[in-house]
């Protein structure tokens, strides 16, 4: 068996050893090397695009959007974003231009030489000023979606008594920082067709908008080994691949476009920023909530991409894990002159978690009980009703808390007080906090996403051994061992035998997008499927017994033809109402309790992490090793998320702190010790039990830090991100107090 | 925004060879460690016509025991002062210093004669080498030696009081009074590759419960690393006295970038050096 194991990840070898290869590593013949010209203002038209007659173009090829070869559009919910600017641009670092040349440096040269002029308009830049703003950016109104929960009667029951508490939280941008920037190459084919290879999670939103963009579907798209994605390469890769293939067929030659660091940070999505009204009434001798009225508005940038998507889990998740009889929800997502949002690991649950733990924080604070207790009495038991009118079963979150504290029993790891390399030895002032937050998190798609998409798998015996063929990408989670183990563990062989097929569609079916914490879940029980299927399908070649093995069926077989079958989603029955956002808004929930110890350095405003104890309720660790580093991964993007990852922009808010020497996320040595209890309440639906971790982890450890921070030093912070200048700033409001 | 550069490079074996090059390409730049040099050529920020390559000479690098003090080679590495028991025991600030340096790759690789030359204003080691009197020797082929104490070396924003042709040869450090305190603290956010928000060393010497002699210098906190006189003062002839540490704002002029803002480094400059005071009492 194993499942349950910590089977060594297949690709492991490769890229340890440098042996994988990753998009840069390849170069095809005759390759040419392609390089952006980008808007350098937030909004504008586009006068003139010239080439410095001074500069030799003899080995330049520049295209623009009259050379896009199909449509010029990135289709992906709406037609809005253009492959290339026609006549305007929206943000800062839009695409207008691009350059290939023999190369790298020539490319890179040549952009410096062609000159765009523009005729500056007036930017907006304000989502609070944005809808219905005579500037106009998307639609009739800049509101790129609006979605409202109403649940029970809100206003009437906040009218009608308990305490009513308010309260705004607001965070930022964050950058999804995956080790390897975008690339893509596209190479033309000699059939006429087009063979993209590249990094990116998923290789048919690139077929379905590289259709439009070449006017043809004779194209095929190859994950090449990929550095990482949180949702950075979920929707950016398909305007990568864009640009590669209009050059490409421009030119007739290979194409490859390798983002810059700097450019990478400057262009490509980030997690949406949000500011989030939350009023809520409760009964202050219960402390149970009675009402909730949460006003959601997110920051979507200049173009659509995936925001509804981001919204929609924004506002099922915007209650928190807590039993609420009447809950109204208004979200908005509106236009600005900001590089676009997009996906990012947690896709708006992270802000509206933060949001909702600071605001039981504010309850607890207001009515002074103790924080973890309004949760424990608020918190979802089996048979509760969600906001969107979903009971609850199999409900993990009395579990998660209690695991989490049992492990905090153990004492904690030393202060790093005066053992920091600089830190100051024993002159450095530090307060010691605690805080827990708890999480829940839908899995998989929303509603009937899963029915409608119907994804894909196959799985083949070829020779001895057995192929999977699905289109989720490895991206470093672990997909590449984790089909395989499953399906070794239904036929009963060694996983060595097993393999999924390169991640190109010329290959492999369409299983959905690598996304939403899906893969190993919905997936997995396809590819699970599949395995049955082939089982059954090799049985009855061979007319063998129910108790034949696999190899004894192998044996029987009077050819050496592979045989292959194909296995799909099978539809749940989920009832959901997606105009009225009622029903099952997700087939299964992750739950989990998050504690985090800190000190606070009341000199600095520095936050110093001791430990984090995460409790999850995975369904089944199909790989625990491979879960828990999920979890951790996860857990330290958090906390980067919550104290030192932020966003400067510049006066046409464009990054200007887009290195990694200016972006700080954590280090090795920032990282707290890690504490990860694997909790197993299993998802009837997913192989063996399993649910998707791959977003959870990411949802509340910024709410358990600001409130250990609180704890710790006295000041309440409800931004993110929680920065030493914004801590020092609250430290300074206080006065010279207990810290002085 | 070329990520290479095609300009000559000139590799120097020795010390003399070095002055030799630098006489003949005033123009080209300097490379010790290449661990600033090498990230402003890939940002674009710089495209100098030409380098002379330090590397390889070997007897830029190295401590010395003479005159009174230790002397540092200009090409010695974060590194090798982590290493060195001369300067662990004379310069304990230093090594405090050069062991928050990005992270171990470019300790391994940074040199004290870089961090100097590269005058940064958030340079670590800059601060730390004002509180130690440090001088720093530079030399010529055509002129020979010359020593500048530290505090007088930086005349400007990035800008050195060292002429075209000379290069830095190596630095010297007095050795300590036996009742001097050092101490080091650097603000950057996290704990490793992080730039200065705000950085200070510092040197006081105690005897009988008074403060006979201090030096205390900050760096992140205006165009240069700079000396604070005005706490200094301040601080001789009494008992240690937290309240000195308000003098700074005299001393410094912090501005808001992209890393932080003048209101955090002000107040946090005042913060830990008033901690520092307090743990002398």
């Amino acid at each position: 068996m194993h499942i349950g194991r910590d089977i060594v990840r297949i690709d492991g070898h490769a890229k340890v050893t440098g042996a994988a290869r990753y998009v840069d590593d390849v170069r095809p013949d005759d390759c040419l090397y392609a390089a952006t010209v980008r808007s350098t203002i937030a909004h504008g038209r586009i006068v003139s695009i010239d080439q410095d007659p001074a500069f030799d173009w003899s080995d330049v090829t520049l295209a623009t959007a009259k050379d896009v070869p199909g449509e010029n559009v990135v289709a992906l919910m709406t037609d809005d974003q253009p492959v290339l600017a026609d006549g305007v641009v929206r943000h800062v670092a839009e695409p207008v231009a691009l350059v290939a040349a023999p190369t790298r440096d020539k490319a890179l040269a040549a952009v410096r030489h062609v000159r765009v002029t523009y005729a500056p308009l007036d930017p907006l830049f304000d989502p609070e000023a944005s809808e219905g703003s005579a500037t106009r950016i998307f639609g009739e109104d800049n509101v790129f979606s609006r979605i409202t929960i109403d649940h029970g009667d809100a206003r009437g029951a906040l009218a009608a008594g308990g305490t009513v508490i308010e309260g705004t939280y607001r965070v930022g941008l964050q950058e999804q920082l995956y080790i390897e920037p975008q690339g893509m190459i596209a190479i033309p084919r000699a059939d006429g067709g087009m063979t993209l290879f590249g990094s990116m999670q998923c290789p048919y939103y690139i077929v379905k908008a590289l259709t439009r963009v070449l006017g043809h579907d004779k194209l095929n798209v190859v994950q090449a080994a990929t550095g990482g994605g949180f949702g950075g390469k979920e929707e950016y890769p398909s305007m990568v691949a864009a640009h590669a293939a209009t050059l490409a067929v421009k030119t007739g030659k290979p194409v490859k476009l390798i983002y810059r660091r700097d450019e990478d940070l400057r262009a490509t999505t980030k997690r949406h920023p949000a500011i989030m009204h939350y009023r809520t009434a409760v009964d202050p001798d219960t402390g149970k909530l009675l009402a909730a009225d949460i006003r959601l508005l997110f920051d979507g940038g200049a173009y659509n991409t995936l925001s509804p998507v981001v919204l929609s889990r924004g506002v099922i998740h915007a209650m928190g894990p807590y039993a609420c009889p009447n809950v109204r929800v208004e979200g908005r997502m509106v236009a600005t002159h900001t590089p676009p949002n997009g996906a990012f690991r947690g896709f708006g649950a992270p802000q509206v978690m933060f949001a909702a733990e600071r605001h039981m924080d504010r309850i607890a604070r207001t009515l002074g009980r103790d924080p973890l207790e309004l949760r424990r009495i608020n918190l979802y038991r089996d048979g509760d009703v969600t906001p969107t009118g979903q009971r609850l079963h199999d409900v993990g979150g009395a579990e998660v808390v209690e695991r989490a504290m049992a492990a905090c029993e153990a004492p904690l790891p030393p202060s790093m007080h005066g053992t920091r390399p600089g830190g100051g030895g024993s002159a450095g002032r530090r307060a010691p906090g605690r805080g827990v937050a708890i999480a829940w998190h839908g899995c998989g798609f929303t509603g009937n996403g899963e029915a409608a998409l119907k994804g894909k798998a196959d799985v083949a015996l070829e020779g001895d051994r057995v192929v999977v063929y699905t289109a989720s990408t490895d991206i470093g989670q672990g997909t590449d061992t984790i089909f395989p183990s499953i399906v070794a563990d239904v036929l009963g062989i060694d996983v060595e035998r097993v393999r999924n097929a390169d991640h190109d569609t010329g290959l492999v079916p369409d299983s959905g997008p690598t996304v939403a914490s899906r893969t190993a879940m919905v997936v997995g029980q396809v590819v699970k499927r599949g395995a049955e299927k082939l089982l059954d399908a090799l049985r009855a070649e061979v007319g063998g017994g129910p108790d034949d093995s696999f190899d004894a069926l192998r044996a029987k077989r009077k050819t050496d033809a592979p045989l292959r079958v194909q296995s799909q989603y099978e539809d749940q029955g989920a009832i959901w109402d997606a105009t009225t956002y009622q029903g099952e808004a997700y087939p299964t929930y992750g739950w989990s309790c998050v504690v985090v110890d800190l000190d606070v350095d009341l000199d600095t405003g520095e936050v110093l992490y001791r430990r984090l104890v995460q409790a999850t309720d995975v369904g089944k660790a199909l790989n625990p090793v491979l879960c828990s580093g999920q979890l951790e991964g996860g857990a330290l993007q958090g906390l980067g998320y919550a104290t030192c990852e932020e966003v400067v922009l510049d006066d046409q808010h464009g990054m200007i702190n887009n290195r990694l020497t200016n972006y700080i996320i954590p280090t090795s040595l920032d990282a707290p010790e890690m504490v990860t209890e694997l909790v197993e309440i299993p998802f009837e639906f997913g192989p063996f039990g399993a649910k998707g971790i791959g977003e959870i982890p990411h949802d509340v450890p910024a709410a358990a830090v600001a409130q250990a921070i609180e704890a710790a030093a006295g000041v309440v912070l409800d931004v993110l991100p929680m920065t030493p200048e914004r801590v020092m700033t609250a430290l300074e409001a206080k006065g010279p107090g207990r810290d002085a | 925004m070329l990520t290479t550069s095609q300009s000559p490079v000139y590799v120097a074996h020795s010390l003399d060879e070095a002055l030799t090059l630098r006489a003949a390409h005033p123009e080209a730049m300097p490379l010790a460690g290449g661990t600033d040099v090498m990230v402003f050529i890939e940002a674009g920020a710089i495209d100098p016509p030409g380098f002379i390559d330090l590397w390889a000479a070997r007897d830029m690098a190295g401590v010395a025991d003479a005159d009174g003090g230790l002397w540092i080679g200009a090409l010695t590495t974060y590194t090798d002062l982590e290493r060195d028991d001369r300067v662990v025991k004379a310069a304990p600030a230093l090594v405090e210093a050069a062991r928050t340096v990005g992270a171990k790759q470019i300790q391994n690789r940074g040199t004290l004669g870089g961090n100097i030359a590269n005058a940064s204003p958030a340079g670590d080691t800059l601060p730390v080498l004002m509180a130690l009197d440090a001088e720093v020797e530079v030399a010529s082929k055509a002129r020979g030696a010359r020593r500048i104490p530290i505090d007088t070396l930086y005349t400007g924003y990035r800008k050195l009081a060292v002429a075209p042709d000379e290069l830095i040869t190596r630095v010297f450090l007095p050795t300590p009074h036996p009742a001097d305190v050092q101490h080091f603290r650097k603000v950057g956010t996290r704990l490793a590759q992080a730039i200065s928000k705000v950085v200070f060393g510092a040197r006081v010497r105690l005897e009988g419960g008074k403060v006979t002699d201090a030096r205390v210098a900050f760096g992140s906190v205006a165009a240069t690393p700079v000396r604070c006189p005005k706490v200094e003062a301040a601080l001789v002839g009494r008992a240690p006295d937290p309240a000195a540490a308000g003098h700074l704002l005299d001393d410094i002029a912090p501005i808001d970038d992209v890393r932080s803002t003048a209101d955090y480094r002000r107040t946090v400059a005042v913060r830990t050096l008033r901690s520092f005071i307090s743990s002398l009492a």
